[in-house]
């Protein structure tokens, strides 16, 4: 793992005892290009997450039509929740546990550039880049490099509460703006029907970027401008933040929102107790669990609403790799091209929506979810990408904590964003 | 003075029983109710703890019934094996003078100190060579690393608590050192034993972070793994986190229950011997 | 009561504590050096490779990194005040358990209980109960307090998650010394017309060093190192006002992979716990207690 190879500790510690333990942990792989494999025969471990997206029978059965296409390939799925799904690549990266793992579109850069998924680009076929939506593409790239295959689509949408709006006689037309969702949220308050309209995934934690991107891309910001420099503390960035805490000033925004993560979002809207909030695919089909739920049938989905410059939902896909430490990197690419196929994702579109652009036209798609497919048809077309840096994790802990500054009111927006400006080029030339 | 206790019981039963009922009403509480914050479910509902007993094991709620098998396997054998070695070498710490004692003891201590993410990864990647991912006897492993230490700490202080004249006494007698330990001071130590086990397998019934990254199937997933699964940022049903609390804490409460004789009035018997 | 030295007692100590020193370092030992080792080079990713030696500069860097010392502050508040609540609640609750009571075994299984919950569950708990939507916190008090809404606040908020929990183990260790007492004592004391508070600080207090001892530096250790409840209840925020030097050392080893820098901080963690420890010892004087 470190220059330190194992000589250097031997001599450094030199007791017979640890000797004995090196020489058991000698196999370690350490190769960052592995073996290729012979590409029909071998075994694969394979990453995934369970809570959202293909399920984990999904994954099971796509596994399943894929070893009997290829039945000299022994695929392993394992499943872990989202929450650890980073980690765990990361500790699984030195051993080679894995050889295919499920990546957020915000770690190729990560992973790519510290060698611990492979380069693709190679085996990507010409018409892929074609086919595929733009902002799928996205998630697995870095650097002009492929790093895996786009699998999931995700944004986040508009959910509102129909009842509620027409209690309050706001017109679910305005929603199709921030500026008439922020009339809407002013009527919903007036009117009593909630007390707070908006409840948001503002918890310092990624969630709050995500928020943040799609408004600040709304009002016509940019994360970093086109030289790699930090550009969110002029312009639309700063004005995406002074909307979100004058949402709080003015009390539409429900106080909590703070301490919130997208599971509290859905539990406050389902409970009826907000009108406008923004969330993921899955929660439409949780909104329309009677067993959890009141709001049953009263929910809408809709495109994140279009702000002075544009209406770009926030980029949540997720991308399947092969790992750097694979020792069988032909089958493992070969089965996840399995998975990734149009045919293939379209089985399953209930679950996850297709990478494919065609597929959004595709009739069976559509009837899996007719109210969803075609709002995603427009919204996964126009999506802004969170930065693909290498040292993006670090990048996002300074952002979220300086929106939390002004958002709790320690600062002014500006003055937040500023000083996240600072540290996060320092980050980003590192 | 005796009202005064009764009342400060009163109190502490309040404290203790206000949040763990809270836990109680949760896990009984359909999702819609506990979403509206009423204090008292209307329709109360076993449903998770259904769930967690009787559906599949690939399901989120059946590998709960999996870990917690997994967990007892893995904390009892880390408490078994803790407790041996501890009980002795806590003997070493308060009982003989040898070289590097202080040095010996703040060592282990250390070890204790260190927090668990400095040592993932490269456990990780001893664990994975030695083919232990995933497995309960990787956790053990690596939990006597942990209880170890805390059991050393406490047992050398229970033995310190012991009149030392009963070893001479046997000494006299014509037992050898480990004699005399294993007849006479193991028995008197037994309520610090006790209680050294209980809080050991609690340590080990606990952790987290470790588990997290070194467990990823039913072979070896513990209980507060299982449970983190539970929540998320797809999912959010705190009545099933409830749930699994609740079952969660039950079999150390039964050992509580079970030992708690022995914890106590053990001791005092103990030290006088 | 200084034990006899005896010829042997050398081979004698390392026969028992042979076992011991198996389990513990025979596990830890390659990972500890391995991480003492990468504190010293700029290590920047889980995956081997050639990385610069850094020398010290991972040290320097955390005292020169500003982020650093809020992180410090949080967790030295944490510490001491959670350690200190959870000493007198636990020497109050013990003092109670060791009454004459009816229906001891009741009151003494009460106690266990928030011990029995697992941290994570804990931690979700009071995520809940302080909810500022629709926890019952603010239900039972009719109040609309964001409980974890402003960062000072909410970092007493985890600390009262911490010693709901941990209060447990302190008491039934003080509850333990305090049965060592010989009744007789305190009753010669009373006897002698001391008051109760006097009986309990010149008599019991002086009694309880070891067992107090034990208890401080075991928490201080636990609370030093606080990961798991923060994970949970806060994540960290608001505003990075929860954050403590565990949960930053996994931010900065495992999200940012600056696996040196991280190494280093959780040397200077051993380092400051350590100096803790040796601290309450050598305060609480307890010549006869292991190791000093």
């Amino acid at each position: 793992m470190v220059a330190i190879d194992r000589r250097t500790v031997l001599r450094t510690a030199g007791g017979a005892g640890l000797a004995a333990l090196l020489a058991a942990c000698s196999g370690g792989k350490g190769a960052t290009t592995g073996d290729q494999g012979s590409g029909s025969s071998g075994e694969i471990r394979a990453l995934f997450m369970k809570q959202a997206a293909y399920t984990e029978a999904d994954v099971t059965k796509m596994t399943a039509s894929f070893t009997a296409a290829n039945p000299g390939i022994k695929v392993t799925p394992e499943f872990v929740a989202y929450e650890a799904l980073h980690d765990k690549i990361v500790a699984a990266g030195p051993a080679g546990t894995y050889d295919v793992v499920l990546i957020d579109v915000i770690w190729p850069a990560e992973f790519g550039s510290k060698k611990m998924i492979t380069d693709v680009s190679g085996q990507w076929p010409a018409e892929w880049k074609t086919e595929m939506l733009a902002g799928a593409i996205d998630t697995a790239e870095y650097d002009d490099k492929l790093y895996g295959v786009p699998w999931i689509m995700d944004t986040k949408y508009l959910f509102l509460n129909t009842q509620h709006l027409d209690v309050a006689n706001a017109n679910p037309q305005w929603l199709d703006t921030w500026e008439g969702t922020l009339k809407s949220a002013r009527r919903l308050k007036q009117s009593g029907v909630v007390k707070y309209p908006f409840i948001w995934s503002w918890q310092q934690a990624e969630a709050l970027v995500c928020d943040y991107a799609q408004l600040l891309g709304a009002m016509g910001g940019k994360f970093l401008d086109d030289s790699g420099k930090v550009a969110f503390n002029a312009g639309g960035g700063v004005q995406a933040l002074e909307w979100m805490r004058q949402t709080i000033v003015d009390g539409l925004t429900n106080p909590a929102s703070t301490q919130s993560l997208e599971a509290d979002v859905q539990r406050v809207f389902q409970a009826g107790q907000a009108s406008i909030v923004l969330n993921w695919t899955y929660m439409y089909g949780a909104a329309n669990d009677a067993k959890q739920c009141k709001v049953v049938g009263k929910v809408q989905v809709a495109q994140t609403p279009k702000g002075s410059v544009g209406r770009p939902g926030v980029n949540g896909g997720m991308a399947l790799c092969v790992t750097a430490g694979s020792k069988n990197q032909a089958a493992a690419f070969k089965y996840i091209s399995h998975l990734t196929s149009q045919p293939e994702q379209e089985k399953y579109a209930l679950s996850s929506l297709p990478v494919w652009a065609t597929s959004y036209d595709e009739d069976a798609v559509i009837k899996t979810n007719p109210a969803v497919v075609p709002q995603a048809k427009k919204q996964l077309d126009d999506l802004i990408l969170r930065p693909q840096a290498k040292s993006y994790n670090a990048f996002s802990q300074v952002l979220q904590a300086e929106l939390q500054n002004a958002l709790l009111g320690r600062k002014l927006a500006q003055k937040a964003l500023d000083d996240a400006a600072d540290k996060a080029n320092s980050l980003l030339q590192s | 003075m005796r009202k005064f206790q009764y009342a400060m019981c009163g109190l502490l039963a309040i404290v203790v029983l206000a949040p763990f009922s809270w836990l109680v009403i949760s896990s009984l509480s359909p999702a819609d109710e506990l979403n509206n914050g009423s204090l008292l479910p209307t329709h109360p509902t076993f449903s998770r703890y259904q769930d967690i007993f009787t559906s599949g094991t690939d399901g989120i709620a059946g590998t709960f019934r999996v870990s917690m098998l997994n967990s007892l396997v893995v904390a009892s054998a880390t408490t078994l094996i803790s407790l041996v070695v501890g009980c002795l070498g806590g003997y070493a710490f308060a009982r003989l003078r040898f070289r590097f004692r202080r040095t010996t003891l703040f060592a282990f201590l250390a070890i204790y100190m260190l927090p668990p993410i400095a040592l993932v990864i490269p456990l990780y990647l001893a664990l994975a060579n030695l083919h232990l991912l995933d497995t309960q006897l990787g956790l053990i492993v690596t939990y006597c690393s942990i209880v170890t230490p805390f059991c050393l700490w406490t047992m050398s202080n229970f033995y310190l608590s012991l009149p030392p004249e009963l070893e001479d006494a046997a000494r006299v007698d014509g037992c050898s050192r480990l004699g005399a330990l294993v007849r006479i001071v193991l028995p008197l130590a037994r309520p610090g034993i006790v209680a050294t086990a209980m809080f050991g397998f609690l340590l080990a019934w606990d952790e987290f972070l470790y588990s997290l990254i070194f467990t990823s199937t039913t072979n070896s997933k513990t209980i507060p793994v299982a449970i983190a699964e539970f929540t998320g940022k797809f999912s959010s049903d705190f009545g099933l986190v409830a749930a699994g609390g609740v079952l969660a804490a039950l079999p150390p409460v039964l050992l509580a229950l079970l030992f708690q004789r022995y914890i106590v009035n053990g001791l005092t018997g103990a030290v006088k011997g | 009561m200084k034990p006899v030295r005896v010829r042997g007692e050398g081979r004698f100590a390392l026969f028992l504590l042979l076992p011991a020193a198996t389990v513990v370092f025979g596990v830890v030992l390659y990972p500890v050096l391995r991480t003492l080792l990468m504190s010293f080079y700029k290590v920047d990713s889980a995956m081997p490779g050639s990385y610069p030696f850094a020398g010290l500069s991972n040290y320097a860097k955390v005292f020169s990194d500003p982020s650093f010392y809020p992180v410090l502050g949080h967790t030295a508040y944490f510490t001491v005040v959670s350690t200190a609540a959870e000493l007198v609640l636990g020497m109050g609750v013990a003092l109670l358990l060791n009454a004459p009571l009816r229906f001891k075994w009741l009151w003494r299984s009460l106690v266990v209980l928030p011990w029995a919950l697992p941290t994570i569950v804990n931690g979700a708990l009071w995520r809940w109960i302080d909810n500022g939507q629709y926890g019952v916190l603010n239900q039972l008090l009719g109040t609309e307090i964001q409980w974890l809404g402003s960062p000072f606040l909410a970092l007493n908020m985890v600390i009262v998650a911490d010693v709901w929990k941990n209060t447990s183990i302190v008491a039934f260790f003080l509850l333990a010394g305090l049965q060592t007492i010989p009744n007789e004592l305190r009753e010669a004391a009373v006897v002698d017309g001391a008051s109760t508070w006097r009986t309990f600080w010149q008599v019991v207090v002086p009694l309880l060093k070891p067992s107090i001892a034990v208890v401080l530096v075991l928490r201080t250790i636990e609370a030093f190192k606080v990961f798991d409840i923060v994970y949970v209840m806060t994540g960290g925020g608001p505003a990075s006002g929860t954050q403590t030097v565990a949960f930053y050392t996994y931010l900065q080893a495992f999200s940012n992979q600056l696996f040196g820098y991280g190494a280093a901080l959780a040397y200077l963690i051993v380092i400051a716990v350590g100096a803790l420890a040796m601290f309450y010892l050598r305060v609480l004087r307890q010549n006869q207690m292991a190791g000093v």
